[in-house]
Protein backbone atom coordinates (compact mmCIF):
# COMPACT_ATOMS: atom_id res chain seq x y z
CA UNK A 1 0.00 0.00 0.00
CA UNK A 2 1.08 3.81 -0.75
CA UNK A 3 0.47 6.54 1.27
CA UNK A 4 -1.44 8.25 -0.71
CA UNK A 5 -5.52 7.44 -0.58
CA UNK A 6 -6.81 6.45 -3.84
CA UNK A 7 -9.94 8.27 -3.59
CA UNK A 8 -10.72 11.36 -1.58
CA UNK A 9 -14.11 12.89 -1.09
CA UNK A 10 -15.43 15.61 0.76
CA UNK A 11 -18.38 17.67 1.71
CA UNK A 12 -20.31 15.45 -0.58
CA UNK A 13 -23.91 16.27 -0.49
CA UNK A 14 -27.00 15.22 -3.20
CA UNK A 15 -29.98 17.14 -2.82
CA UNK A 16 -33.50 16.11 -4.49
CA UNK A 17 -35.33 19.11 -4.49
CA UNK A 18 -36.00 20.21 -0.80
CA UNK A 19 -35.24 16.12 0.02
CA UNK A 20 -31.85 15.23 1.54
CA UNK A 21 -30.01 12.19 -0.59
CA UNK A 22 -26.45 12.64 1.35
CA UNK A 23 -25.11 15.54 3.28
CA UNK A 24 -21.62 16.32 3.90
CA UNK A 25 -19.72 13.08 3.50
CA UNK A 26 -16.43 12.90 3.83
CA UNK A 27 -13.26 10.22 3.60
CA UNK A 28 -10.58 8.33 2.07
CA UNK A 29 -10.49 5.38 0.51
CA UNK A 30 -6.57 3.67 0.44
CA UNK A 31 -5.82 1.43 -2.22
CA UNK A 32 -6.51 -2.21 -1.26
CA UNK A 33 -9.08 -1.10 1.33
CA UNK A 34 -12.44 -2.49 1.57
CA UNK A 35 -14.98 0.11 2.51
CA UNK A 36 -18.60 -0.94 3.74
CA UNK A 37 -21.52 1.48 3.51
CA UNK A 38 -24.34 0.17 5.97
CA UNK A 39 -27.78 1.59 7.30
CA UNK A 40 -31.02 1.23 6.62
CA UNK A 41 -33.34 1.93 3.35
CA UNK A 42 -33.44 5.33 2.46
CA UNK A 43 -30.32 6.00 4.49
CA UNK A 44 -28.70 7.42 1.27
CA UNK A 45 -26.38 4.65 0.68
CA UNK A 46 -27.14 4.13 -2.65
CA UNK A 47 -27.40 8.02 -3.34
CA UNK A 48 -23.87 8.13 -2.40
CA UNK A 49 -22.52 5.10 -4.09
CA UNK A 50 -24.25 6.43 -7.38
CA UNK A 51 -22.30 10.03 -6.69
CA UNK A 52 -18.92 8.25 -6.38
CA UNK A 53 -19.08 6.34 -9.18
CA UNK A 54 -20.48 9.37 -10.92
CA UNK A 55 -23.31 7.83 -11.99
CA UNK A 56 -25.06 10.81 -10.13
CA UNK A 57 -23.95 14.29 -10.48
CA UNK A 58 -23.94 15.48 -6.65
CA UNK A 59 -25.38 18.97 -5.67
CA UNK A 60 -22.00 19.88 -3.90
CA UNK A 61 -19.04 19.07 -2.95
CA UNK A 62 -15.38 17.11 -4.37
CA UNK A 63 -14.64 13.55 -5.26
CA UNK A 64 -10.84 13.37 -6.54
CA UNK A 65 -9.24 9.89 -7.74
CA UNK A 66 -5.89 9.34 -8.09
CA UNK A 67 -5.23 7.72 -11.58
CA UNK A 68 -2.95 4.77 -12.75
CA UNK A 69 -0.11 7.45 -13.75
CA UNK A 70 -0.83 8.73 -10.19
CA UNK A 71 -2.27 11.99 -11.44
CA UNK A 72 -5.18 13.00 -9.09
CA UNK A 73 -8.76 14.19 -11.36
CA UNK A 74 -11.34 15.75 -10.26
CA UNK A 75 -14.44 13.01 -10.66
CA UNK A 76 -16.76 15.51 -11.49
CA UNK A 77 -14.51 18.05 -13.65
CA UNK A 78 -13.74 15.20 -15.98
CA UNK A 79 -15.70 14.48 -19.72
CA UNK A 80 -18.27 12.54 -20.11
CA UNK A 81 -15.58 10.54 -22.42
CA UNK A 82 -13.13 10.19 -20.16
CA UNK A 83 -15.59 9.18 -16.82
CA UNK A 84 -17.07 6.51 -19.23
CA UNK A 85 -13.78 5.26 -19.88
CA UNK A 86 -13.06 5.11 -16.35
CA UNK A 87 -15.88 3.20 -15.83
CA UNK A 88 -15.04 0.65 -18.20
CA UNK A 89 -11.36 -0.13 -17.29
CA UNK A 90 -10.33 1.30 -13.49
CA UNK A 91 -13.52 0.92 -12.14
CA UNK A 92 -16.16 -1.85 -11.61
CA UNK A 93 -19.81 -1.58 -10.69
CA UNK A 94 -21.48 -4.34 -9.68
CA UNK A 95 -25.12 -4.18 -9.25
CA UNK A 96 -27.68 -5.79 -6.85
CA UNK A 97 -29.70 -7.22 -9.79
CA UNK A 98 -27.31 -8.71 -12.00
CA UNK A 99 -29.62 -8.01 -15.07
CA UNK A 100 -28.85 -4.52 -14.68
CA UNK A 101 -24.88 -4.91 -15.03
CA UNK A 102 -25.01 -8.04 -17.71
CA UNK A 103 -26.29 -7.88 -21.26
CA UNK A 104 -29.23 -10.81 -20.76
CA UNK A 105 -29.01 -11.06 -24.40
CA UNK A 106 -25.21 -12.35 -25.07
CA UNK A 107 -23.26 -15.00 -23.79
CA UNK A 108 -21.87 -15.26 -20.72
CA UNK A 109 -18.34 -15.38 -22.68
CA UNK A 110 -19.24 -12.02 -24.53
CA UNK A 111 -19.95 -10.54 -21.43
CA UNK A 112 -16.41 -11.21 -19.72
CA UNK A 113 -15.24 -10.10 -23.24
CA UNK A 114 -17.22 -6.78 -23.87
CA UNK A 115 -14.59 -4.80 -21.74
CA UNK A 116 -11.59 -6.34 -23.28
CA UNK A 117 -12.97 -5.04 -26.65
CA UNK A 118 -14.22 -2.11 -25.50
CA UNK A 119 -10.67 -1.24 -25.00
CA UNK A 120 -9.48 -2.20 -28.29
CA UNK A 121 -8.78 -6.19 -28.00
CA UNK A 122 -9.35 -7.45 -31.61
CA UNK A 123 -8.03 -10.68 -30.82
CA UNK A 124 -11.02 -13.83 -30.94
CA UNK A 125 -8.61 -16.31 -29.60
CA UNK A 126 -7.50 -13.99 -26.69
CA UNK A 127 -10.71 -12.54 -25.74
CA UNK A 128 -11.92 -15.79 -25.26
CA UNK A 129 -9.07 -17.29 -23.38
CA UNK A 130 -9.43 -14.56 -20.65
CA UNK A 131 -13.02 -15.16 -20.40
CA UNK A 132 -12.69 -18.86 -20.02
CA UNK A 133 -10.05 -18.19 -17.11
CA UNK A 134 -12.40 -16.01 -15.79
CA UNK A 135 -15.42 -17.85 -15.29
CA UNK A 136 -12.86 -20.53 -13.66
CA UNK A 137 -12.15 -17.58 -11.49
CA UNK A 138 -15.46 -17.41 -10.57
CA UNK A 139 -16.53 -21.15 -9.92
CA UNK A 140 -18.08 -20.82 -13.88
CA UNK A 141 -17.99 -24.10 -15.41
CA UNK A 142 -16.13 -23.65 -19.03
CA UNK A 143 -18.80 -25.53 -20.86
CA UNK A 144 -21.31 -22.89 -20.00
CA UNK A 145 -19.35 -19.73 -21.69
CA UNK A 146 -21.56 -20.30 -24.57
CA UNK A 147 -25.04 -19.83 -22.47
CA UNK A 148 -27.05 -16.66 -22.29
CA UNK A 149 -27.07 -15.93 -18.64
CA UNK A 150 -30.93 -16.05 -18.61
CA UNK A 151 -29.84 -19.39 -18.43
CA UNK A 152 -28.07 -18.99 -15.28
CA UNK A 153 -28.99 -19.12 -11.45
CA UNK A 154 -29.12 -16.07 -9.39
CA UNK A 155 -26.07 -16.84 -7.83
CA UNK A 156 -23.98 -17.50 -10.99
CA UNK A 157 -25.27 -14.19 -12.46
CA UNK A 158 -23.57 -12.14 -9.79
CA UNK A 159 -20.26 -14.25 -10.24
CA UNK A 160 -20.58 -13.63 -13.88
CA UNK A 161 -21.03 -9.88 -13.04
CA UNK A 162 -18.38 -9.85 -11.16
CA UNK A 163 -16.24 -11.67 -13.55
CA UNK A 164 -17.52 -9.13 -16.13
CA UNK A 165 -15.99 -6.30 -14.09
CA UNK A 166 -12.63 -7.67 -12.85
CA UNK A 167 -11.47 -8.47 -16.37
CA UNK A 168 -10.05 -4.95 -17.23
CA UNK A 169 -8.31 -5.35 -13.40
CA UNK A 170 -10.12 -2.57 -12.03
CA UNK A 171 -8.26 -1.08 -9.02
CA UNK A 172 -11.91 0.02 -7.57
CA UNK A 173 -15.38 -1.57 -7.47
CA UNK A 174 -18.29 -0.29 -6.40
CA UNK A 175 -20.89 -2.93 -4.96
CA UNK A 176 -24.34 -2.15 -4.27
CA UNK A 177 -25.78 -5.04 -2.06
CA UNK A 178 -23.70 -7.65 -4.29
CA UNK A 179 -25.43 -10.50 -2.25
CA UNK A 180 -28.95 -8.87 -1.68
CA UNK A 181 -31.24 -11.64 -3.11
CA UNK A 182 -29.55 -14.59 -2.65
CA UNK A 183 -30.30 -17.76 -0.35
CA UNK A 184 -27.80 -18.02 2.84
CA UNK A 185 -25.39 -20.85 1.03
CA UNK A 186 -25.19 -19.28 -2.40
CA UNK A 187 -24.30 -15.68 -0.38
CA UNK A 188 -21.42 -17.39 1.86
CA UNK A 189 -19.85 -18.93 -1.63
CA UNK A 190 -20.07 -15.47 -2.85
CA UNK A 191 -18.80 -13.68 -0.09
CA UNK A 192 -16.40 -16.25 0.21
CA UNK A 193 -15.40 -15.77 -3.45
CA UNK A 194 -15.79 -12.15 -3.04
CA UNK A 195 -13.01 -12.05 -0.16
CA UNK A 196 -10.42 -14.17 -2.22
CA UNK A 197 -10.73 -11.97 -5.12
CA UNK A 198 -10.30 -8.70 -3.29
CA UNK A 199 -7.45 -9.90 -1.26
CA UNK A 200 -5.71 -11.84 -4.68
CA UNK A 201 -6.14 -8.00 -6.64
CA UNK A 202 -5.19 -5.70 -4.13
CA UNK A 203 -8.87 -4.47 -4.99
CA UNK A 204 -9.98 -1.29 -3.31
CA UNK A 205 -14.02 -1.50 -3.10
CA UNK A 206 -16.89 0.25 -1.88
CA UNK A 207 -19.44 -2.10 -0.57
CA UNK A 208 -22.94 -1.04 0.34
CA UNK A 209 -24.89 -3.44 2.12
CA UNK A 210 -27.85 -3.60 4.83
CA UNK A 211 -26.51 -6.49 5.93
CA UNK A 212 -23.54 -6.17 8.88
CA UNK A 213 -22.80 -9.63 8.29
CA UNK A 214 -21.68 -8.76 4.83
CA UNK A 215 -19.62 -5.80 6.07
CA UNK A 216 -18.01 -7.91 8.74
CA UNK A 217 -17.00 -10.48 6.33
CA UNK A 218 -15.84 -8.17 3.76
CA UNK A 219 -14.65 -4.64 4.66
CA UNK A 220 -12.02 -3.20 7.06
CA UNK A 221 -13.58 0.05 7.49
CA UNK A 222 -16.89 1.02 7.90
CA UNK A 223 -19.85 3.98 7.94
CA UNK A 224 -23.00 3.95 9.04
CA UNK A 225 -25.58 6.09 7.49
CA UNK A 226 -29.25 7.50 8.80
CA UNK A 227 -31.15 10.11 7.07
CA UNK A 228 -28.49 10.69 4.36
CA UNK A 229 -25.83 11.62 6.72
CA UNK A 230 -22.69 9.17 8.20
CA UNK A 231 -23.83 8.69 12.14
CA UNK A 232 -20.48 7.01 12.94
CA UNK A 233 -17.28 5.29 11.02
CA UNK A 234 -14.72 3.38 11.88
CA UNK A 235 -12.83 0.20 11.57
CA UNK A 236 -15.80 -2.99 11.20
CA UNK A 237 -14.69 -4.54 14.33
CA UNK A 238 -14.64 -1.97 16.56
CA UNK A 239 -18.01 -0.40 14.76
CA UNK A 240 -19.60 -3.44 14.82
CA UNK A 241 -18.33 -4.95 18.53
CA UNK A 242 -18.61 -1.33 20.63
CA UNK A 243 -21.27 0.72 18.62
CA UNK A 244 -20.91 4.00 19.92
CA UNK A 245 -24.11 6.01 18.20
CA UNK A 246 -27.12 5.04 19.54
CA UNK A 247 -28.15 4.27 16.10
CA UNK A 248 -25.90 2.07 15.50
CA UNK A 249 -26.52 0.56 18.83
CA UNK A 250 -29.93 -0.18 17.59
CA UNK A 251 -28.85 -1.94 14.13
CA UNK A 252 -26.14 -4.20 15.76
CA UNK A 253 -28.78 -5.10 18.73
CA UNK A 254 -31.58 -5.87 15.49
CA UNK A 255 -29.19 -8.96 14.21
CA UNK A 256 -31.48 -12.01 14.33
CA UNK A 257 -29.75 -14.59 16.23
CA UNK A 258 -30.22 -18.14 15.02
CA UNK B 1 -49.95 15.18 -67.52
CA UNK B 2 -52.48 17.59 -66.23
CA UNK B 3 -53.54 15.72 -63.09
CA UNK B 4 -49.96 16.20 -61.73
CA UNK B 5 -49.74 19.85 -62.94
CA UNK B 6 -49.68 20.63 -59.17
CA UNK B 7 -46.96 18.63 -57.37
CA UNK B 8 -43.53 20.47 -58.36
CA UNK B 9 -40.95 18.92 -59.70
CA UNK B 10 -39.88 15.34 -57.94
CA UNK B 11 -42.81 15.60 -55.84
CA UNK B 12 -41.30 16.95 -53.52
CA UNK B 13 -41.90 21.15 -52.59
CA UNK B 14 -38.33 23.05 -52.50
CA UNK B 15 -38.33 23.46 -49.03
CA UNK B 16 -38.55 19.88 -48.22
CA UNK B 17 -35.65 19.66 -50.75
CA UNK B 18 -33.44 22.34 -48.98
CA UNK B 19 -33.82 20.42 -45.88
CA UNK B 20 -33.50 17.14 -47.43
CA UNK B 21 -30.17 18.55 -48.70
CA UNK B 22 -28.82 20.31 -45.99
CA UNK B 23 -28.93 16.74 -44.06
CA UNK B 24 -27.27 15.37 -47.01
CA UNK B 25 -24.41 18.08 -47.06
CA UNK B 26 -23.67 17.59 -43.24
CA UNK B 27 -23.78 13.44 -44.05
CA UNK B 28 -21.07 14.13 -46.58
CA UNK B 29 -19.50 16.37 -44.29
CA UNK B 30 -19.51 14.47 -41.52
CA UNK B 31 -18.81 10.75 -43.29
CA UNK B 32 -20.69 7.83 -41.50
CA UNK B 33 -22.93 10.21 -39.36
CA UNK B 34 -26.60 9.76 -38.91
CA UNK B 35 -28.35 13.29 -39.74
CA UNK B 36 -31.73 13.44 -38.39
CA UNK B 37 -34.11 15.14 -40.87
CA UNK B 38 -37.58 15.89 -41.10
CA UNK B 39 -39.03 12.49 -43.25
CA UNK B 40 -42.53 13.31 -45.21
CA UNK B 41 -45.18 11.48 -45.75
CA UNK B 42 -44.72 9.78 -49.57
CA UNK B 43 -47.18 8.26 -51.25
CA UNK B 44 -45.81 4.67 -50.52
CA UNK B 45 -45.44 2.70 -47.29
CA UNK B 46 -42.89 3.05 -44.88
CA UNK B 47 -40.45 -0.01 -46.05
CA UNK B 48 -40.95 0.52 -49.21
CA UNK B 49 -38.15 3.02 -49.91
CA UNK B 50 -39.21 6.57 -48.56
CA UNK B 51 -35.84 7.61 -47.16
CA UNK B 52 -34.26 6.43 -50.51
CA UNK B 53 -37.10 8.47 -52.59
CA UNK B 54 -36.63 11.40 -50.85
CA UNK B 55 -32.92 11.65 -50.95
CA UNK B 56 -33.43 10.95 -55.00
CA UNK B 57 -36.13 13.34 -55.25
CA UNK B 58 -33.82 16.40 -53.30
CA UNK B 59 -31.11 15.46 -55.63
CA UNK B 60 -32.47 14.71 -58.97
CA UNK B 61 -32.75 17.37 -62.04
CA UNK B 62 -34.28 17.60 -65.12
CA UNK B 63 -31.17 16.36 -66.94
CA UNK B 64 -30.09 13.15 -64.74
CA UNK B 65 -30.59 9.56 -66.08
CA UNK B 66 -32.03 7.53 -62.92
CA UNK B 67 -31.57 3.47 -62.51
CA UNK B 68 -33.91 2.15 -59.31
CA UNK B 69 -32.07 -1.31 -58.34
CA UNK B 70 -34.14 -3.92 -55.94
CA UNK B 71 -32.02 -6.71 -54.89
CA UNK B 72 -30.17 -6.27 -58.06
CA UNK B 73 -32.93 -6.27 -60.53
CA UNK B 74 -34.21 -3.61 -62.09
CA UNK B 75 -37.79 -5.78 -62.88
CA UNK B 76 -39.25 -5.94 -59.26
CA UNK B 77 -42.27 -4.25 -58.29
CA UNK B 78 -40.46 -1.89 -55.80
CA UNK B 79 -37.83 -0.90 -58.75
CA UNK B 80 -40.26 -0.49 -61.35
CA UNK B 81 -43.00 1.33 -59.49
CA UNK B 82 -40.22 3.71 -58.07
CA UNK B 83 -38.76 4.28 -61.50
CA UNK B 84 -42.68 4.92 -63.13
CA UNK B 85 -42.87 7.43 -60.18
CA UNK B 86 -40.07 9.59 -61.01
CA UNK B 87 -40.59 9.62 -65.00
CA UNK B 88 -43.79 10.83 -64.10
CA UNK B 89 -43.54 13.42 -60.97
CA UNK B 90 -39.73 14.49 -62.55
CA UNK B 91 -39.64 13.73 -66.43
CA UNK B 92 -36.52 12.15 -66.45
CA UNK B 93 -34.55 10.02 -68.35
CA UNK B 94 -34.91 6.67 -66.81
CA UNK B 95 -32.18 3.22 -67.51
CA UNK B 96 -31.44 0.19 -66.76
CA UNK B 97 -27.95 0.66 -67.17
CA UNK B 98 -25.86 0.93 -64.56
CA UNK B 99 -23.26 2.78 -66.64
CA UNK B 100 -25.19 5.68 -68.38
CA UNK B 101 -27.23 6.57 -65.25
CA UNK B 102 -26.13 9.52 -62.91
CA UNK B 103 -28.31 8.60 -59.89
CA UNK B 104 -28.90 4.69 -59.02
CA UNK B 105 -31.43 4.61 -56.10
CA UNK B 106 -31.02 0.81 -54.74
CA UNK B 107 -32.66 -1.72 -52.28
CA UNK B 108 -29.74 -3.82 -51.26
CA UNK B 109 -27.19 -4.11 -53.91
CA UNK B 110 -24.57 -1.97 -55.29
CA UNK B 111 -24.07 -2.81 -58.67
CA UNK B 112 -21.71 -4.97 -60.05
CA UNK B 113 -20.75 -2.72 -62.94
CA UNK B 114 -17.86 0.01 -61.29
CA UNK B 115 -19.42 2.77 -60.19
CA UNK B 116 -17.63 5.93 -61.54
CA UNK B 117 -17.06 9.86 -60.30
CA UNK B 118 -20.25 11.59 -61.02
CA UNK B 119 -22.42 8.77 -60.41
CA UNK B 120 -25.01 8.77 -56.97
CA UNK B 121 -25.65 5.47 -55.22
CA UNK B 122 -29.27 6.03 -52.91
CA UNK B 123 -29.46 3.51 -50.44
CA UNK B 124 -32.80 3.00 -49.12
CA UNK B 125 -32.32 1.74 -45.19
CA UNK B 126 -34.95 0.69 -43.33
CA UNK B 127 -33.14 0.53 -40.06
CA UNK B 128 -29.37 2.97 -40.04
CA UNK B 129 -28.70 2.42 -36.59
CA UNK B 130 -26.08 -0.92 -36.10
CA UNK B 131 -25.83 -0.44 -32.72
CA UNK B 132 -29.67 -0.85 -32.40
CA UNK B 133 -30.38 -4.69 -31.63
CA UNK B 134 -27.62 -4.55 -29.14
CA UNK B 135 -28.48 -1.25 -27.38
CA UNK B 136 -32.38 -0.13 -27.67
CA UNK B 137 -31.92 3.33 -26.15
CA UNK B 138 -31.69 5.86 -28.63
CA UNK B 139 -29.98 8.34 -26.30
CA UNK B 140 -27.33 5.40 -25.85
CA UNK B 141 -26.77 4.65 -29.14
CA UNK B 142 -26.21 8.37 -29.92
CA UNK B 143 -23.85 8.73 -26.91
CA UNK B 144 -21.66 5.81 -27.98
CA UNK B 145 -21.07 7.42 -31.41
CA UNK B 146 -20.27 10.45 -29.89
CA UNK B 147 -17.58 8.83 -28.04
CA UNK B 148 -16.82 6.64 -30.31
CA UNK B 149 -17.60 3.08 -28.04
CA UNK B 150 -17.74 0.54 -30.68
CA UNK B 151 -17.14 -2.51 -28.71
CA UNK B 152 -20.38 -3.48 -28.38
CA UNK B 153 -19.78 -4.34 -32.09
CA UNK B 154 -17.30 -6.44 -31.52
CA UNK B 155 -19.86 -8.12 -28.64
CA UNK B 156 -21.99 -9.01 -31.96
CA UNK B 157 -19.36 -10.61 -33.83
CA UNK B 158 -18.25 -12.48 -31.15
CA UNK B 159 -20.95 -13.53 -30.66
CA UNK B 160 -21.01 -14.84 -33.77
CA UNK B 161 -18.34 -16.74 -34.12
CA UNK B 162 -19.09 -18.31 -30.70
CA UNK B 163 -22.33 -20.06 -32.14
CA UNK B 164 -21.16 -20.46 -35.52
CA UNK B 165 -17.37 -20.81 -35.84
CA UNK B 166 -17.11 -17.87 -38.10
CA UNK B 167 -18.58 -14.09 -38.17
CA UNK B 168 -21.95 -15.48 -39.44
CA UNK B 169 -23.19 -12.17 -40.53
CA UNK B 170 -24.23 -11.83 -43.95
CA UNK B 171 -25.48 -8.63 -44.79
CA UNK B 172 -25.59 -5.35 -42.81
CA UNK B 173 -22.22 -6.28 -42.07
CA UNK B 174 -20.85 -3.25 -39.55
CA UNK B 175 -18.60 -0.96 -41.37
CA UNK B 176 -16.15 1.89 -39.75
CA UNK B 177 -15.98 4.62 -42.07
CA UNK B 178 -12.97 7.07 -42.51
CA UNK B 179 -11.77 5.71 -38.90
CA UNK B 180 -14.69 6.93 -37.10
CA UNK B 181 -17.89 6.50 -37.35
CA UNK B 182 -19.66 2.56 -37.37
CA UNK B 183 -22.13 2.46 -40.14
CA UNK B 184 -25.07 0.08 -41.10
CA UNK B 185 -24.52 -0.14 -44.81
CA UNK B 186 -28.02 -1.01 -45.12
CA UNK B 187 -29.30 -4.56 -45.40
CA UNK B 188 -26.73 -5.16 -48.77
CA UNK B 189 -24.69 -8.35 -48.80
CA UNK B 190 -21.67 -8.04 -47.10
CA UNK B 191 -20.27 -8.94 -50.65
CA UNK B 192 -20.59 -5.40 -51.49
CA UNK B 193 -18.96 -3.98 -48.36
CA UNK B 194 -15.56 -3.67 -50.99
CA UNK B 195 -17.03 -1.64 -53.70
CA UNK B 196 -18.04 0.72 -50.66
CA UNK B 197 -14.06 1.11 -49.80
CA UNK B 198 -12.88 4.36 -51.95
CA UNK B 199 -15.85 4.15 -54.24
CA UNK B 200 -15.74 7.02 -56.82
CA UNK B 201 -19.04 7.54 -56.72
CA UNK B 202 -21.22 9.37 -53.80
CA UNK B 203 -23.41 6.70 -51.83
CA UNK B 204 -26.06 8.43 -49.71
CA UNK B 205 -28.21 6.65 -47.69
CA UNK B 206 -31.80 7.22 -46.78
CA UNK B 207 -34.06 5.89 -44.11
CA UNK B 208 -37.97 7.26 -44.04
CA UNK B 209 -39.44 5.74 -41.04
CA UNK B 210 -36.10 6.33 -38.71
CA UNK B 211 -35.95 9.57 -40.01
CA UNK B 212 -32.02 9.68 -40.49
CA UNK B 213 -29.63 10.58 -43.60
CA UNK B 214 -25.94 9.25 -43.77
CA UNK B 215 -23.65 9.60 -46.26
CA UNK B 216 -20.05 7.77 -47.99
CA UNK B 217 -18.29 10.65 -50.17
CA UNK B 218 -16.10 9.96 -52.79
CA UNK B 219 -13.14 7.80 -52.08
CA UNK B 220 -13.98 7.03 -48.58
CA UNK B 221 -12.71 4.87 -46.43
CA UNK B 222 -15.23 1.83 -45.62
CA UNK B 223 -13.54 -1.37 -43.79
CA UNK B 224 -15.31 -4.09 -42.29
CA UNK B 225 -15.01 -4.61 -38.85
CA UNK B 226 -13.62 -7.95 -38.18
CA UNK B 227 -11.26 -9.79 -35.59
CA UNK B 228 -7.54 -10.41 -36.28
CA UNK B 229 -7.66 -14.14 -36.39
CA UNK B 230 -10.79 -14.00 -38.10
CA UNK B 231 -10.82 -11.72 -40.66
CA UNK B 232 -13.84 -10.08 -42.92
CA UNK B 233 -14.52 -11.97 -45.82
CA UNK B 234 -17.07 -11.94 -48.44
CA UNK B 235 -19.20 -14.54 -49.77
CA UNK B 236 -17.81 -16.87 -52.58
CA UNK B 237 -19.59 -19.45 -54.96
CA UNK B 238 -18.68 -22.34 -56.34
CA UNK B 239 -20.55 -22.03 -59.34
CA UNK B 240 -20.91 -19.35 -61.82
CA UNK B 241 -24.14 -17.61 -62.96
CA UNK B 242 -26.44 -20.51 -65.23
CA UNK B 243 -27.25 -17.55 -67.78
CA UNK B 244 -24.55 -15.80 -68.11
CA UNK B 245 -21.42 -17.92 -66.43
CA UNK B 246 -20.69 -14.63 -64.79
CA UNK B 247 -17.62 -15.65 -61.88
CA UNK B 248 -16.84 -13.44 -58.81
CA UNK B 249 -20.64 -11.85 -58.73
CA UNK B 250 -23.19 -12.65 -56.30
CA UNK B 251 -25.66 -14.45 -57.28
CA UNK B 252 -29.43 -15.16 -56.40
CA UNK B 253 -31.08 -18.75 -56.09
CA UNK B 254 -33.99 -19.45 -58.19
CA UNK B 255 -36.31 -21.92 -57.79
CA UNK B 256 -37.70 -24.06 -60.66
CA UNK B 257 -39.61 -26.32 -59.89
CA UNK B 258 -41.10 -28.18 -56.40
CA UNK B 259 -38.87 -31.13 -57.20
CA UNK B 260 -35.94 -29.30 -55.66
CA UNK B 261 -35.10 -28.10 -59.09
CA UNK B 262 -33.06 -24.63 -58.64
CA UNK B 263 -30.00 -22.75 -59.93
CA UNK B 264 -28.26 -19.77 -59.57
CA UNK B 265 -28.01 -16.41 -61.68
CA UNK B 266 -26.49 -13.33 -61.25
CA UNK B 267 -28.83 -10.97 -59.06
CA UNK B 268 -27.47 -8.34 -60.71
CA UNK B 269 -30.28 -8.18 -63.99
CA UNK B 270 -28.42 -5.93 -65.86
CA UNK B 271 -25.40 -7.21 -65.35
CA UNK B 272 -26.24 -10.32 -66.56
CA UNK B 273 -28.31 -9.18 -69.80
CA UNK B 274 -25.13 -6.92 -70.81
CA UNK B 275 -23.06 -10.35 -70.71
CA UNK B 276 -25.51 -12.60 -72.67
CA UNK B 277 -26.73 -10.28 -75.34
CA UNK B 278 -22.72 -9.34 -76.36
CA UNK B 279 -21.01 -11.02 -78.28
CA UNK B 280 -19.04 -14.13 -76.63
CA UNK B 281 -15.60 -12.67 -75.62
CA UNK B 282 -13.12 -14.90 -74.39
CA UNK B 283 -12.40 -12.28 -71.35
CA UNK B 284 -15.64 -13.48 -69.80
CA UNK B 285 -15.33 -17.24 -70.99
CA UNK B 286 -17.63 -19.86 -70.03
CA UNK B 287 -20.81 -18.33 -72.22
CA UNK B 288 -21.19 -20.83 -74.67
CA UNK B 289 -20.79 -24.25 -73.03
CA UNK B 290 -23.00 -25.63 -70.53
CA UNK B 291 -25.94 -23.56 -68.82
CA UNK B 292 -23.98 -20.44 -69.91
CA UNK B 293 -26.04 -18.69 -72.41
CA UNK B 294 -29.24 -20.58 -72.09
CA UNK B 295 -31.73 -17.72 -71.32
CA UNK B 296 -34.19 -18.01 -68.29
CA UNK B 297 -37.31 -18.51 -70.35
CA UNK B 298 -35.41 -21.65 -71.92
CA UNK B 299 -34.41 -22.65 -68.23
CA UNK B 300 -38.00 -22.47 -67.07
CA UNK B 301 -39.54 -24.09 -69.88
CA UNK B 302 -37.64 -27.32 -69.47
CA UNK B 303 -39.66 -30.03 -68.06
CA UNK B 304 -38.78 -30.85 -64.47
CA UNK B 305 -37.87 -34.73 -65.01
CA UNK B 306 -34.95 -33.30 -67.67
CA UNK B 307 -33.53 -31.13 -64.61
CA UNK B 308 -34.85 -33.85 -62.24
CA UNK B 309 -31.78 -36.22 -64.17
CA UNK B 310 -29.32 -34.83 -62.53
CA UNK B 311 -30.65 -33.02 -59.97
CA UNK B 312 -27.82 -29.97 -58.20
CA UNK B 313 -27.01 -30.68 -55.04
CA UNK B 314 -29.05 -28.96 -52.22
CA UNK B 315 -27.02 -25.90 -50.55
CA UNK B 316 -24.77 -25.90 -53.67
CA UNK B 317 -23.31 -22.57 -54.12
CA UNK B 318 -24.64 -20.55 -51.04
CA UNK B 319 -21.68 -19.17 -49.03
CA UNK B 320 -18.87 -20.86 -48.38
CA UNK B 321 -18.87 -22.30 -45.19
Amino acid sequence: MTDEPLLRVSALSKFYGSRVGCENISFDLWPGEVLAVVGESGSGKTTLLNCLSTRLLPSSGTASYRMRDDQWRELYRMSEAERRFLMRTDWGFVHQNPADGLRMTVSAGANVGERLMAVGDRHYGRIRATAVDWLSRVEIDEDRIDDEPRAFSGGMRQRLQIARNLVTGPRLVFMDEPTGGLDVSVQARLLDLLRGLVTDLGLAAIVVTHDLAVARLLSQRMMVMKDGRVVESGLTDRVLDDPRAPYTQLLVSSILQV
Amino acid sequence: MTDIATYNFAYLDEQTKRMIRRAILKGIAIPGYQVPFASREMPMPYGWGTGGVQVTASIIGPDDVLKVIDQGADDTTNAVSIRAFFKKVANVAVTTETATATIIQTRHRIPEHPLTAGQVLVFQVPIPEPLRFLEPRETETRKMHALEEYGLMHVKLYEDIAKHGRIATTYAYPVKVEGRYVMDPSPTPKFDNPKMHRSPALQLFGAGREKRIYAVPPFTDVVSLDFEDHPFEVQTFDQPCALCGAENVYLDEVILDDHGGHMFVCSDTDHCEKRRSAPPSPLWGGRAEGAGGRDLATTLATPSSALRADPPRMGEGKEAE
